[in-house]
């Protein structure tokens, strides 16, 4: 009701207020707004990448040495199973969505989310869900401890108790990302300023925007598998069992349609990121603009043609093996494209190094180390040698952790001043930075040479040969973790002082959100800016 | 961009306390299922009752809001148009569902199923029941102690053949109901539109009578093996899909009596009628890749 044009005669006069902030936790439960929306996505992220991370921790301590000592093998398997969907669901998707309601509508020129009161619930389902899954800790039986990817029979003849909570929340957590997804692609495709064609988006509209198109494609198909586990464990169905003519490796084609796009949801919001971050501080403009578009959009459409590199394993005809394998493989293209591109922008750039550069530059370089070991495990023959090894772990936590969690990083560095008003404190986002970037490599490297010499994954319990990098991985994990209280730090401390933002906050910054203000006034547009 | 003011709606309860019901209902109805399984009692009946107290006090709230909004003249055509992208990737993300369990359907019929019979590249998982042999409908599941399979399957020229009758007039009953409308014929809107509704009541009073029949006479339940389950999935998403598209036909129904909609503005229906047709096409590939293949 909040209509800035207070001219209109069918306006009452009580409908005319809001233009700042409402008082009060009303403020948050009730909001329409869409910066207020996505702090608290934001921070609801922050949340359960700290949950996530202690868990991790625990994993890691745990695999310290070898041997049994400070968890049980059950809680172990809930841990690594609770870590991965909170990380996933919890920390990563959240975190982009909060990006994606900060900075679609200032970058496309629109005063809010297209469906503002829709966004609100998209965000409060959310907390909901995860307090069903969390409380799973504490059911009889524990959390669920069959992976992430909860294959069946594991999870449904074999499962806990809890995991038809887990079900449920996986219900509703799907549909708080298709409704996110819904009013993202309204907002790029109805809110646009007026000039502000397709091709001169941003990149990171443009990759949110092909993002939510997966979200919507694959989130059903999640809520499809569950129900049809949910049916198996409680109603008599046999999707999932042999016995009665159906296939558990049924759950495994069904579960990874949804999950391999689910891969390219996690990644390509952090390549519009790092496309909007590098040109900014090397003062260039992004070079291939249009090909880094086609690139995203070629990636997306290959992930639905991919699903089953998941499985070259589980026993396929050979033909599917082979399609697989060489589908998987050109994925490499796209992506070689986009690397090249943020390479050639850096080329004869004038470079400078701030926070939001260096997390974007180190994205760059491992993204690039996670999508080669990708590249091995593409090829079938090899994936048997692979398969199901630390090899596996570290692959992809190369492409997730300085790959989602460095953008998602590098991100909060470029626009925090636009978001709180103050300058940065480099020497503090500089430490963060490099403890970090020292910290990720200790934890992770290590796990490929312990996967290729054949160390499995999801164990609490190895072999002494696997001693030395896994002690070397834990000191790694611990540092890493500690490191993002410098973070949470850095983050506070600029919400509450530091020097004054200005409206460009970065030398070379183009777009509409560095037209506005610093901290941007709760409603940015009211009237649509011109784009030339 | 018509206008040259945006228009933000104002802040709203209803998303939290939809947020809420939708808490409640997830964890009611996973209390409700595992104390069922576990043959226990638990209060999980009550919170999921409490979640749909919750859920119907925001849909009449939430849409009324919304109808009060839109007689106010707050609704610009950018919200209009918002709103229809919004309902047609709703839709998709319907379609995408139903996918899912489609492609179930087709896979354990063209891999697993001929599979576990001893056929094709995997024939060797035959030796986990030798001696079965893959025929569709699945009438003779691997093991038929634990999963009993049918006696037979629905005849798909009898009910559903009449089922796909009655939804296809309903859909060309509401697209008449659409026409009225733009041309201002009220008594006919309201009169297809009440078709469409007596056309929905029936087809599903006749699937009814097919699961009452499937079950005391055929032998097809969930549980009797893969055709049972795909069939009971696929129908039954279908059908609890016509039932929501008719319930929504209904209150457009009651808010034509009201006056409601003009020949310009009218997203609630349209967005119906699109949900409609959907519902539609879906039964169409059910009888297609369900009853008849």
């Amino acid at each position: 009701m909040a209509t800035v044009d207070v001219d209109l005669p069918h306006v009452k006069e009580e409908d005319q207020h809001h233009h700042g902030p409402a008082k009060g936790l009303g403020r948050w439960l009730y909001t329409t707004n869409h910066k207020d929306i996505g702090s608290m996505y934001l921070i609801f992220s922050l949340c359960m990448f700290m949950i996530g991370g202690i868990m991790a921790l625990i994993i890691r301590a745990e695999l310290f040495q070898p041997g049994l000592q400070l968890v049980e093998p059950n809680f172990f398997n809930q841990m690594t199973t609770m870590h991965g969907l909170i990380m996933v669901f919890g920390a990563v998707m959240p975190a982009f969505v909060g990006l994606a309601n900060w900075m679609i509508p200032m970058q496309v020129g629109a005063p809010d989310m297209a469906l503002p009161r829709m966004n609100n619930w998209s965000f409060w389902i959310l907390p909901f869900a995860f307090l069903i899954l969390l409380s799973s800790l504490f059911m009889p039986g524990g959390a669920p401890n069959f992976g992430w990817t909860f294959y069946a029979p594991l999870s449904t003849t074999y499962a806990p108790e809890s995991v038809t909570f887990f079900i449920f929340g996986v219900h509703i957590m799907g549909a708080s990302s298709i409704m996110g997804a819904i009013n993202i692609i309204a907002t790029i495709l109805n809110m646009r300023a007026p000039g502000m064609t397709l091709l001169r988006m941003p990149l990171f509209v443009w990759t949110w925007l092909i993002t939510a198109f997966l979200l919507i494609a694959v989130m059903p198909v999640l809520a499809g598998v569950v129900t049809m586990m949910l049916m198996d464990i409680h109603f008599g169905t046999s999707f999932f069992n042999a016995a009665g003519g159906g296939d558990p490796v049924l759950f495994q084609h069904v579960f990874w349609f949804f999950g391999h796009p689910e891969v390219y949801i996690m990644i390509l919001p952090a390549f519009g990121i790092i496309s909007e971050i590098i040109p900014t501080f090397a003062r260039k403009r992004l070079f291939g603009y249009a090909s880094m578009v086609y690139a995203v959009a070629s990636i997306a459409l290959l992930s639905f043609v991919v699903w089953a590199h998941h499985m070259f394993t589980v026993g396929m005809p050979l033909v599917g093996e082979v399609f697989f394998m060489f589908a998987t493989m050109l994925i490499a293209v796209p992506t070689g494209v986009k690397v090249f591109n943020w390479v050639a922008t850096m080329f004869r750039g004038s470079l400078t190094f701030e926070t939001p550069m260096l997390f974007a530059l180190a994205f760059v370089v491992l993204f690039t180390i996670g999508g080669f070991s990708g590249l091995m495990l593409a090829i079938a023959p090899a994936d048997f040698q692979y398969h199901d090894t630390y090899f596996v772990v570290a692959h992809f936590h190369y492409v997730l952790v300085p790959g989602a969690i460095f953008s998602i990083m590098a991100a909060t560095y470029y626009w925090l001043p636009k978001w709180t008003g103050h300058q940065l404190n480099e020497t503090m986002g500089k430490i963060h930075f490099w403890l970090s970037f020292v910290g990720v490599n200790i934890t992770f490297f290590p796990m490929h040479f312990v996967g290729l010499a054949g160390m499995p994954r999801r164990i609490p319990d190895y072999a002494l040969q696997f001693a030395d990098f896994n002690s070397m991985a834990s000191v790694g994990a611990f540092i890493f973790g500690f490191s993002q209280l410098v973070f949470i730090y850095n983050v506070i401390q600029n919400v509450r002082v530091g020097e004054k933002a200005t409206a460009q906050v970065w030398e070379g910054a183009q777009g509409l959100e560095w037209t506005v203000p610093s901290p941007a006034p709760y409603h940015t547009f009211s009237t649509p800016p011109k784009v030339d | 961009m018509s206008g040259s003011t945006y228009y933000v709606p104002d802040q709203s309860k209803w998303p939290i306390l939809a947020s809420i019901a939708l808490g409640l209902l997830a964890y009611g109805a996973a209390m409700t299922i595992t104390s069922m399984t576990a043959d226990r009692d638990s209060i999980g009946p009550w919170v999921l009752a409490g979640g749909f107290f919750v859920l119907f006090y925001v849909v009449f709230g939430w849409f009324k809001d919304q109808i009060r909004e839109e007689a106010e003249g707050l609704h610009s055509d950018q919200l209009d148009r918002s709103y229809r992208q919004g309902m047609l990737w709703f839709i998709f993300s319907e379609v995408m569902f139903f996918a899912a369990f489609f492609g179930a359907l087709l896979y354990v019929r063209t891999f697993s199923v001929p599979w576990i019979g001893g056929e094709g590249a995997k024939g060797v998982t035959n030796m986990l029941w030798e001696g079965f042999s893959a025929t569709w409908p699945l009438l003779q599941t691997p093991d038929m102690k634990q999963f009993p399979g049918a006696d037979a399957v629905i005849d798909p020229w009898h009910l559903p053949l009449v089922n796909t009758a009655l939804l296809i007039t309903s859909s060309v009953t509401i697209t008449f109901a659409h026409h009225a409308l733009k041309e201002q014929n009220r008594q006919a809107l309201e009169a297809w539109l009440a078709a469409t509704i007596v056309l929905a009541v029936v087809f599903l009073y006749f699937q009814a009578v097919e699961y009452h029949e499937a079950y005391t006479e055929l032998g097809l339940t969930l549980n009797s093996g893969i055709y049972g389950a795909t069939f009971f999935m696929l129908t039954g998403f279908h059908g609890f899909h016509v039932m929501l598209g008719t319930t929504m036909i209904f209150v457009m129904l009651l808010r034509c009596f009201d006056g409601a909609f003009s020949p310009e503005k009218h997203f609630a229906f349209e967005a119906v009628a699109w949900y409609w047709h959907f519902v539609d096409v879906v039964w169409v590939g059910l009888f297609i890749f369900v009853y008849i293949l």
